[in-house]
């Protein structure tokens, strides 16, 4: 990137053809676009219906291409899930994954997503909520959904994240002395020590 | 025995014999990682009185390699190459999910030759797992010809995969906004041949297992699960169909062309593992129709849409997913722009249907664990990644 254009032509042998007249090509950069949203209608009318339903959680309604996502703070979580899962009107009784996203390096937060699904409706949302870096914790959502049993276990694994009221929150992937959280960004993919 | 004692004069007390009750202990079994039984690295921990399960724990992990932190650093042409070996028994379902996912996001649309070819593919590799199934469960009570017949079909199948991508298993050959290259000239009359053969040799399965007098007294009753359970615990893909819960995401999110086809899903009522058996034999049936379909609507055209060869989609996120023939096999990705992705979640359909596995087994004997875990259906290298 900081070396001059000239220099660089001369530097390759297999381009000093026809072209080492012509100024060097610079790379382009595609600009980064963001994905449309296009919500589904049954996304749209959650979309209205979730800000008014949630007006004490101080929930953020937001949308990402066809889902939902509604933004919540961390201790509000709980309760908000409950809530969606034993309001009629909305009926997500399926947990289709929970996972947490590493925003340290922008941030200085964790995301732990929850994407839900109504078997009765055939509507689906996504539910956010951010973590900060230090000791990481939240309430466990596996009195609401059995299912989200094995996926806090696996982030609790892999992040740190420590999911409060979790039956037993013991190593699933990883072995149980395995020091580190191979899931951040900060952990290292290759040099690791082998053993 | 006390009204007869006669009373002694002596002032001694009469003292009575316990009733017997045998002194036994629970004991620890340990099944796994290297059982057969167990189809892979998996281990149970199991707490037994005499045969009769008391508790079981499940060990997974033996097999984890960080799928998804190295798809954070790879292209998403690259990924392709590991979400084959995610579910290494379906490897064209599991390609489909990672490429729709990309196309999702890039907002691109695959030509409708690619989509009806991933179609056939995906739908011949639901019957080629379905086909290992059968055989597997049924050695897994201890009957061993299934399998010959099953290995039999599947071997045809993969010699098919062979000649649309090279490869036996493993593919590679989804490409994010079509597929690799085109079929060959053969490949519609080759396909309605295997078609014939395999719904001729599903019958056969069919025919040797399903009203087996053995056969139902293993499976019925057993490890029964209900529809609410299932939904509770995130089961999906036939274990949850078994249940009487009719979600199939080729019908309730119609991804590629699935709502231009017309197909049926099978719904079990009981929950047990002859529901689960049986609507995996349903399922079969269906696919070959829909392969029927498929071919019937190929026309000839471009394989591949016209985008750059690094997939580079906008910065934002994405959940997409397909049916697999385990079940709901979905991809979150998180975007941040740029040839690989930011974060990279699968949901596996294997590891949430092995989540129940506790649930379905206390209270069976040792042996319907067995039979109980075949019916789940898992493959180690989608529950680990």
């Amino acid at each position: 990137m900081t070396s001059q254009g000239p220099s660089e032509g001369e530097n390759n042998p297999s381009n000093s053809g026809a072209k080492s007249t012509s100024a060097p090509v610079k790379r382009r950069e595609p600009e980064v676009q963001r994905a449309a949203v296009a919500l589904p209608p049954e996304g749209l009318a959650l979309a209205e219906r979730l800000p008014e339903a949630f007006a004490a959680h101080k929930v953020e309604i937001g949308a990402a291409i066809d889902e939902v996502v509604c933004r919540v703070p961390a201790d509000h979580l709980v309760d908000v899930c409950r809530q969606l899962k034993d309001d009629p009107t909305f009926g997500f009784d399926y947990l289709r994954l929970l996972t947490v996203v590493d925003y340290v390096e922008q941030d200085g937060e964790f995301e732990v997503v929850y994407h839900l699904y109504s078997m009765t409706h055939r509507h689906k949302m996504m539910v956010k909520t951010r973590l900060p870096e230090r000791r990481p914790s939240l309430s466990s959502v596996t009195g609401v959904w059995r299912g989200a049993d094995w996926y806090e276990r696996e982030m609790h694994d892999l992040f740190g994240v420590e999911f409060n009221g979790h039956p037993n929150l013991v190593p699933l992937v990883l072995p149980d002395d395995f020091d580190g959280f191979p899931g951040r960004k900060n952990y290292p993919l290759n040099d690791y020590e082998e053993w | 025995m006390t009204e007869n004692a006669t009373p002694t004069n002596m002032g001694s007390t009469v003292t009575q014999v316990p009733s017997p009750e045998p002194g036994t202990v629970d004991m620890m079994v340990n099944m796994g990682p290297q059982h057969p039984a167990t189809h892979g690295v998996f281990r149970m921990e199991l707490r037994v009185d005499g045969e009769q399960i008391q508790d079981l724990v499940p060990h997974i992990g033996y097999l984890h390699r960080g799928s998804e932190k190295l798809c954070e650093h790879e292209s998403y042409s690259q990924i392709i190459t590991l979400f084959d070996r995610l579910d290494y028994v379906s490897n064209f379902n599991n390609e489909l999910v990672i490429v729709s996912a990309v196309e999702k996001l890039m907002d691109v649309a695959p030509p409708p030759r690619a989509e009806l070819i991933r179609i056939i593919m995906c739908e011949f590799n639901r019957i080629a797992s379905h086909l290992l199934f059968y055989g597997t469960f049924a050695i897994d009570m201890g009957a061993i010809t299934p399998l010959l017949y099953n290995f039999r079909d599947r071997e045809k199948i993969q010699a098919l995969f062979e000649s649309v991508s090279g490869a036996r298993m493993m593919h590679n050959y989804f490409r994010v906004g079509g597929v690799k290259q085109d079929v060959a000239d053969d490949f519609e009359s080759r396909s309605l041949a295997l078609c014939n053969e395999l719904e001729y040799g599903i019958g056969e399965t069919d025919r040797l297992l399903t009203e087996n007098e053995i056969f139902l007294e293993r499976t019925s009753g057993i490890g029964v699960i209900s529809g609410e359970d299932a939904l509770d615990w995130g089961l999906s893909g036939p274990v949850l169909r078994a249940s009487g819960v009719p979600y199939d995401v080729r019908v309730d999110e119609p991804y590629s062309r699935y709502d231009e086809l017309d197909f049926g899903i099978p719904v079990g009522s009981a929950g047990d593992c002859w529901d689960r058996f049986y609507v995996r034999i349903l399922e079969a049936r269906e696919s070959v129709s829909i392969i029927r379909q498929a071919i019937a609507l190929m026309e000839p055209g471009d394989t591949m849409a016209k985008i750059r060869r690094i997939a580079r989609p906008p910065a934002g996120e994405v959940y997409a997913h397909c049916e697999n023939p385990r079940g709901d096999l979905g991809v979150y990705i998180v975007s941040e722009g740029g040839d690989r992705p930011y974060r990279l979640k699968v949901r596996p359909p294997s590891f949430c249907n092995l989540q129940a596995l506790r649930d379905l087994t206390v209270g069976h004997y040792i042996a319907d664990a067995v039979v109980i875990l075949g019916t789940l259906d898992i493959v180690l290298g989608e529950v680990d990644r």
